[in-house]
Formats: C-alpha cells, structure tokens, sequence
C-alpha cells in the first residue's frame, strides 16, 4: 500500500505533472475571476460585496481541508512509521497556512462594507485565527528541533490539538449566535439566486485546487 | 463597462483588493516555493554534483538515491 509514497513514485509524478497542473491552473483561474468579477450578478443586500465571497469561501473550505489532510497523514505517518507521509504534509502546511491567511484578510475586507468594522470576536473568525496559529506552530516546530524523531512527535501532537478546533470552526455558526453568516453551502441551496453563483464558487474552488497542487508538487 | 468593473457601485476599492491580496498571496507562496527548491537543488548539485568515482559509488549504494536512481535510469 506504500509503495505510492515511495520516492521514485513520488518524482514520476512530481518531475512531470507541475507544468500541466499550472496551465491548469491558468486556465481554470480566468474563467472563475470572468465568473466572479463580470459575469455574477449582485446580490440584493449586499450588492457587489458578495464577488470577495468567491475568494474567501474557498480559501477557508481549503484551509479546513489541507489542516485535516495533514492530521491525518501526520497519523498515519506515525502509525505506519512511514517517514514520507510525514513530508508530504510538511509539504502542505505553507499552502494551509496561506489560504487561512487568504481567508482571514477577504473576510476582513468584506466584514468593513457590511458589518462596518473590519474585525470582531465572533465564534468563527477567532477559531478561523486559532487554526492560524495551530499552522504557525506546525511550521515552526520543523524548524526548532532537529532531531527527526523529536519533530514527528511534536508537529504530531501539534495537528491532533488543532483537529479540535475543525468541527468548532464549522460548527460556530449553527452552535452560537454569532455575526458570521451560516454555511455558505446550505446558504446556496436554499437561497439560490443563479447558476452564475455556484459555478464561480465552483470554479473558484478548482482554481485554487489546482495551484495548491502545483506548489504542493514543487515543494514536495 | 471598465468603470463598472473599477468602480462596482462604491465597493470596488474592497473588492478588487480583495482580489488582488489573494493573488498576490499565490505569488509570493509560489515564489517562496521556487527559491526553497533551487536552493535545495543546488545544495544537491553541490554535494553530488562533482563526485569523484569512489564517492559516486558510494553515493549510488545508499537506499535512498537508489530509489530516486530508479526513476531516472527508468525514464
């Protein structure tokens, strides 16, 4: 089952696929920005506001998704004793890390046109901060030690703490009262003004897909 | 239409900065990618790079460059 994540594996596809996954990128890059910044209508309440939703949205949806790849590969890694998992999501924290902030900062912009400040304690954007930090202590702990024992255990111990803070994160909305809106999913099912929505949501989505993957097979 | 675009009835200044620090964001952590693996590339290139025959052998019989050899004697 390992085999896969050997390293010859891992350079087949590392030294070929980056060129394709970046023009895929470009491309799949234009049409959500067409998509979100001309071709998307506005929204009745918050007018043009809602076009920074394309970027925010999937920024934090990868965020979550790139913290939870990393616990469970940093896990498996430990499990297994199978040191490239440990790598490979060493490989994925900067990426993580850039799309919280990335999530952070459009929330921010956005939250000054319609809430009028750019920040509050709300239950989601202060976990959405804490998971930030549980990055920046991952990073760091690959840095300090140098015994590669000792930097398992701790950017492992690291990602099983923070794990806690995922289902808080998705959860805040429905758990407390809170200012942040709910879940922007269940928001589009139910209130579904055009196609024009979820495709740039989608195509948002695949866009920053493909160049986390792109880096991710650079750094890797 | 550019002014529409530019302007987007008062929150353009929002929006297209939202925009712009995401891409920017990419750019920088493509950057910051970039220089790690030059730099790791030419550290590489640094240590193998000039080997004499009694250093290469030795180089070649260790596990971890045979792995990343197979793929290359492969291709």
């Amino acid at each position: 089952m390992f085999k896969l994540f050997q390293p010859n594996k891992i350079f087949q596809i590392t030294s070929k696929a980056p060129k394709y996954v970046l023009f895929l990128f470009v491309v799949v890059l234009s049409v959500g920005l067409t998509e979100a910044l001309i071709l998307s209508p506005e929204d009745y309440k918050q007018s043009d506001a809602v076009r920074i939703m394309y970027v925010h949205v999937p920024a934090a949806w990868i965020s979550l998704g790139i913290f939870s790849s990393i616990t469970f590969l940093s896990i498996s890694g430990f499990i297994f004793k199978n040191k490239n998992l440990f790598l490979i999501s060493k490989s994925l924290a900067p990426s993580g890390f850039v799309f919280n902030i990335i999530a952070l900062v459009t929330g921010s912009i956005w939250g000054k046109p319609t809430w009028g400040t750019w920040w509050a304690w709300d239950a989601r954007i202060t976990s959405m901060l804490i998971l930030a930090l549980f990055y920046a202590m991952y990073l760091i702990s690959w840095r300090i030690y140098e015994k590669e024992e000792k930097i398992f255990k701790i950017s492992t111990i690291v990602t099983i703490l923070g794990i806690i803070n995922i289902p808080i994160i998705k959860y805040s909305v429905d758990w407390w009262n809170t200012l942040h809106q709910p879940a922007s999913i269940n928001y589009l099912i139910k209130k579904f003004n055009s196609l024009i929505n979820a495709f740039s949501f989608i195509n948002n989505d695949c866009g920053i897909c493909t160049f986390f993957i792109a880096n991710f097979l650079n750094e890797i | 239409m550019i002014n529409e675009l530019l302007f987007m009835n008062g929150y353009g200044a929002y929006v297209l900065s939202a925009f712009s620090f995401t891409l920017l964001s990419f750019g920088a952590l493509y950057l910051v990618t970039k220089i790690q693996y030059v730099k790791e590339q030419n550290k590489f290139v640094a240590k193998f790079g000039s080997l004499n025959t009694e250093k290469a052998k030795l180089a070649k019989s260790q596990r971890i460059n045979k792995e990343i050899l197979a793929n290359v004697t492969n291709n």
